[in-house]
C-alpha cells in the first residue's frame, strides 16, 4: 500500500466532507484533497448557472441561442418523439380499446371501452384478473429475493476484486462478469438441463444424502412448504383464516405461499447473470473513492469494518441509488427467463406480468388488455422507484457543507 | 420553463400528426384483388421440422409448375406472434396454416376469407373437423389434415409383465387393472402429459366434453366430466399413471421411448418420433378404452388460411385447392406422419399404413378441438388446474373452468 504524507488538517476536512460523497453529476476524477473547493466552483454547476449570473446577455441574442439550440438537439428529439414518446401513446391509446390486433386501432374499428380493460385486471372478479394477481404476487417475491442477493453479491464481489493484493484479479474479475456477456436465453437454457429432476444438480445432491426436488416442475410456494413444515397450514388443504379470506381473487395462504421452487430457480439464475454487471458498476465506484479518503481513515486508526461502513458505503450512495434502480426495474420485467424456462408453468408460479402481458397480446389476441397491463406495470414501477428514492435519501441531519 | 414544455408538447402533436395522419396503418377498404396471370403468393408455415418443410415446398413446386403462379414459402419462428404482426400491419401472407387455438380469434377479427363455399367437395372432409372450422355458419377453412389420439403399448413391457394380446384394455376397469400390473421397477404402467389435450378422452368417453357441439354453450360442470377426471385422479392416485413431468420426460412420447412407461395416450405423431428417436423400441398402437359412455378420442388439425386482405384470393383458393387435394394429402402423410383429412384419403391411407389402424379408426368417434375466440386463456388455465389433479377437487377444476369460459364466451359475442 502507498503512503503519501498528506497535512493532517485538510485531509480531515475531507474525510468529514466525505458523505455528500462523489456525486453522480460531478463526472470528474477524485478530488485531491489539497484543493477541495474547487468542484464546487460556480461554472460547475451546468448550464443552469448561466442566466444567473450579473452579466445576462440581451434578450434578443439568448432567443437566438435558444433557437438554435432546438436547431441543435432536433435530430435527439425527433428520435425520441418517434420511437419512444409516440409508441408509449399509441400504446397507451391501445389500452383504452378492445382491440384485436387486426384492424387500425386509430380508425375507430376498434372499440373504445375506456377504462375496461384496467378494470378486468383490477377490480372484476375472473379469469383475468386472477392471473394478473398471480404474476403480481409471482414478481412481487421475484423481485424481494432478487434485488437484494444480486446487490449484496455484486458488492461483496467488487470489494473482493477490488483489493490491490489480491493476485490475479483480472482473471476474477473476467470470470465474474462472463455470466452477464452470455445470453440470457442461452443461459436459461443450460439452466433448464442443471436442474432436471434427474440432471447435475439432483446428482450432486444425491451425493450429499439429499433427495433434490423435481425443480422446473416443482409449483409448491417455498414459504407454504415452512407453513406446512410447521403444523400451521396443511399444503394439500388449507383451511382457515387464511384460506378464507382473499384479495384480488387470490386466498390469502395463496398470497402467502411464497415463490414456487420453479421460481426459486430463476432468481438463482438472475442472481447469477446480473451480479457480474452490477460488480462492474461498484467496482467503476470503488475506484473512484479517492485514496486519500481511506489514507485519512487509516490515520485515525479504523478498522476494515469502520472503514466499509463509514468511509466506503457512504461514498457509494449514488451507485447503490444506481444498481437498486436498475435492479427494481429490470426484476419488475423480467420476461425472457420466464419465456425459456416456464411460460408461467408449473401451476401459473412463473408468470409474470411482462409474460402476461405478453400473452394476453399475442396468443389471445387481447391487445388493449396486454397494454393495460403493461401500463399497470409502469406505474408499480414508477411508485416503487420513487418510494425508494425517498428512503435512499440523503438524511437531513447532515447539513452539507460545500453550498 | 413554460415555453420550453409547450415547445415539447408541439413538437409531439407535430410527430403525431405526421405520423398519425400518413397512411402508414393503411387504409380499411375491401383489398383490390389482382386478375392477372402469374401472379406472386405468399405462404407461411408454422412447420413440424424439415421433412414438413421440405414437402410444402416440393408441393408448391409442382402447383407454381401447373398454374404459371409464383409462390414463396417461409416457415414462422413464432407463428402466432407473426400472424398477429402482419395482420396489424395489413401485410398478411395470402395462405397460411390456422392453428385451431387461433383460429376463432383470427375468424372473429375478420382476417380469414371464408372461401368455404367455394368448394364443392367440402363434405370429403371430416365432420368434427369442419364444424371446428366453421364460424358463423360459414365453413372458414379447410383442415390441413388431422391427427387423432390412441392407446400406445410397449409390447416388451406387455410381455414382462405376463399380458398377452388379449389383455389390452377395452374398458377403464381393464386398463387400470393393466396398468397397475405394468407399474414397478421404474416403470410406471401410463404416462402422458398433463393437459386437457390428453386427459380430455376420459372426459369424452365418460360422455362429457368443455362446450356443446355448437360451442355455444360451456357443459365443463357436467356429471360425466366429473367422472372422466375421478377416474384420471384415481389412477394417479394408484401411482400407475404419472404425468411425464413426474418421470422427468416432457411429453408422454419421450417417457414411453425411454421405457419409462409401458403405455401412453398420443397421436399419429408418435410413429415419426419413435423412428427418429427410439428406432429399437416394440410396440402397437390399440384404440384407447371405452368408457361408460362409449369410445371417445380427440382429433387435431391445422387448417389452410385464406387472408381477407390479400390481393390474390382466388389464386389462394385454388393453391389451397391443389394441397388439400387427397393425393397432396397422401404425399403429406407419407413425408411427415399425418393422417389425410379428406375421408376418401384416408380409407386409401388405412390401406398403406396397416399399424396406423387405431388412429384412424378414431376418425369415426374424435372430437374436434374447441375453437371458442379468448379462449386460449382458459383451456391454459384448465390445463394449469389439471397438473394438480392428483391432490385437487375434480368438480372445482371443471366449476372454475365453467365461470372462465361462460365469461369469455359473454366477451366473444
Amino acid at each position: 500500500m502507498s503512503f503519501r504524507a498528506t497535512p493532517p488538517r485538510t485531509t480531515r476536512r475531507t474525510l468529514r466532507g466525505a458523505p455528500s460523497g462523489p456525486r453522480p453529476t460531478a463526472g470528474g476524477g477524485p478530488r485531491t484533497a489539497g484543493s477541495p473547493g474547487a468542484p464546487d466552483a460556480p461554472g460547475g454547476s451546468g448550464p443552469h448557472a448561466a442566466p444567473r449570473t450579473p452579466n445576462t446577455p440581451p434578450a434578443g441574442r439568448r432567443g437566438k441561442e435558444g433557437a438554435w439550440g432546438w436547431l441543435f438537439v432536433s435530430p435527439m428529439v425527433l428520435v425520441l418523439g418517434l420511437f419512444l414518446v409516440l409508441p408509449i401513446l399509441m400504446a397507451l391509446w391501445v389500452s383504452l380499446l378492445d382491440w384485436n390486433g387486426q384492424s387500425n386501432p386509430f380508425s375507430g374499428q376498434a372499440k373504445f371501452v375506456g377504462l375496461d380493460n384496467y378494470r378486468a385486471l383490477l377490480t372484476e372478479d375472473g379469469l383475468d384478473r386472477t392471473l394478473f394477481a398471480t404474476s403480481l404476487r409471482n414478481n412481487a417475491y421475484y423481485v424481494l429475493l432478487t434485488v437484494p442477493l444480486q446487490t449484496v453479491l455484486a458488492l461483496t464481489l467488487a470489494l473482493i476484486v477490488n483489493q490491490r493484493l489480491l493476485r490475479g484479479r483480472s482473471a476474477l474479475r473476467t470470470a465474474f462478469f462472463f455470466p452477464s456477456v452470455t445470453s440470457s436465453v442461452a443461459v436459461a437454457t443450460v439452466f433448464l438441463f442443471l436442474f432436471q429432476g434427474s440432471g447435475a444438480v439432483n446428482t450432486l445432491l444425491s451425493w450429499m444424502g439429499v433427495h433434490g426436488p423435481n425443480w422446473f416442475a416443482d409449483s409448491r410456494g417455498v414459504l407454504s412448504l415452512l407453513l406446512g413444515a410447521l403444523g400451521i397450514v396443511d399444503p394439500d388443504h388449507p383451511t382457515g383464516l387464511l384460506a378464507d379470506h382473499s384479495f384480488m381473487g387470490l386466498s390469502w395462504y395463496e398470497w402467502l405461499s411464497g415463490p414456487s421452487i420453479a421460481m426459486c430457480t430463476i432468481i438463482l439464475l438472475a442472481v447469477w447473470t446480473t451480479s457480474g454487471t452490477f460488480m462492474l458498476i461498484f467496482l467503476a465506484a470503488l475506484q473512484d473513492i479517492p485514496r486519500e479518503l481511506e489514507e485519512a481513515a487509516a490515520l485515525e486508526g479504523v478498522n476494515r469494518r469502520q472503514l466499509l461502513r463509514h468511509v466506503t458505503l457512504p461514498a457509494l450512495r449514488p451507485v447503490l441509488f444506481l444498481v437498486l434502480t436498475l435492479g427494481l426495474i429490470a426484476t419488475w420485467q423480467v420476461f425472457d427467463q420466464v419465456y425459456v424456462m416456464g411460460q408461467g408453468a408449473p401451476g401459473n408460479t412463473t408468470l409474470t406480468p411482462a409474460f402476461l402481458s405478453y400473452a394476453s397480446a399475442f396468443d389471445d389476441a387481447d391487445f388493449g388488455q396486454g397494454a393495460a397491463i403493461a401500463f399497470i406495470l409502469l406505474a408499480l414501477i414508477l411508485c416503487i422507484t420513487a418510494l425508494q428514492r425517498w428512503a435512499l435519501r440523503e438524511r437531513g441531519a447532515r447539513p452539507r457543507r460545500n453550498r | 420553463m413554460a415555453t420550453r414544455t409547450a415547445a415539447a408538447l408541439v413538437t409531439c402533436a407535430a410527430i403525431l400528426a405526421a405520423t398519425g395522419c400518413s397512411s402508414s396503418f393503411g387504409g380499411d377498404k375491401e383489398t383490390k384483388q389482382d386478375t392477372g396471370a402469374g401472379q406472386h403468393l405468399k405462404v407461411l408455415i408454422a412447420t413440424s421440422g424439415d421433412a414438413e418443410t421440405k414437402a410444402v415446398k416440393e408441393a408448391v413446386a409442382a402447383y407454381e409448375k401447373r398454374s404459371g403462379n409464383t409462390v414463396t414459402v417461409e416457415a414462422a419462428k413464432d407463428m402466432n406472434q407473426q400472424l398477429a404482426q402482419s395482420f396489424a400491419g395489413h401485410k398478411p401472407p395470402d395462405v397460411f396454416y390456422v392453428n385451431s387455438d387461433q383460429f376463432a380469434n383470427y375468424a372473429k377479427g375478420g382476417s380469414l376469407y371464408p372461401y368455404g363455399d367455394k368448394i364443392k367437395d367440402a363434405d370429403d372432409f371430416a365432420e368434427p373437423l369442419r364444424s371446428s372450422f366453421t364460424y358463423d355458419g360459414k365453413l372458414v377453412c379447410l383442415p390441413k389434415d388431422t391427427s387423432t389420439l390412441a392407446l400406445a403399448v410397449n409390447t416388451d413391457l406387455w410381455k414382462k409383465a405376463g399380458l398377452t394380446e388379449k389383455d389390452y384394455p377395452t374398458s377403464w376397469d381393464e386398463l387400470r387393472k393393466v396398468a397397475a400390473k405394468l407399474t414397478g421397477g421404474g416403470v410406471t404402467g401410463l404416462v402422458t402429459s398433463d393437459e386437457y389435450q390428453r386427459l380430455g378422452v376420459f372426459m369424452k368417453q365418460a360422455g362429457g366434453w368443455i362446450t356443446d357441439a355448437g360451442q355455444t354453450e360451456m357443459t365443463a360442470d357436467s356429471a360425466p366430466n366429473a367422472e372422466g377426471l375421478g377416474y384420471v385422479k384415481s389412477l394417479l392416485r394408484s401411482g400407475s399413471m404419472k404425468y411425464a413431468k413426474q418421470v422427468d420426460t416432457s411429453w408422454g412420447g419421450e417417457a414411453f421411448g425411454k421405457g419409462k412407461a409401458a403405455m401412453t395416450i398420443e397421436g399419429n405423431w408418435l410413429t415419426g418420433a419413435m423412428k427418429l428417436d427410439y428406432p429399437d423400441l416394440k410396440y402397437k398402437v390399440v384404440p384407447l378404452p371405452a368408457g361408460p359412455a362409449g369410445k371417445g378420442t380427440l382429433a387435431f388439425s391445422n387448417c389452410w388460411g385464406v387472408a381477407q386482405e390479400s390481393a390474390h384470393r382466388s389464386a389462394a383458393v385454388d393453391l389451397v385447392k391443389y394441397l388439400s387435394s387427397g393425393d397432396q394429402q397422401l404425399k403429406f402423410a407419407d413425408a411427415f406422419g399425418v393422417m389425410p383429412s379428406r375421408t376418401s384419403a384416408l380409407a386409401t391411407y388405412a390401406k398403406r399404413v396397416p399399424a396406423a389402424k387405431a388412429w384412424v379408426d378414431a376418425n369415426a368417434y374424435a372430437q374436434g378441438p374447441v375453437t371458442v375466440a379468448g379462449f386460449d386463456k382458459v383451456l391454459g388455465q384448465f390445463n394449469t388446474d389439471l397438473q394438480s389433479l392428483r391432490t385437487a377437487d375434480p368438480k372445482k377444476i371443471l366449476a372454475d373452468l365453467q365461470r372462465n369460459g361462460q365469461q369469455a364466451l359473454a366477451k366473444g359475442h
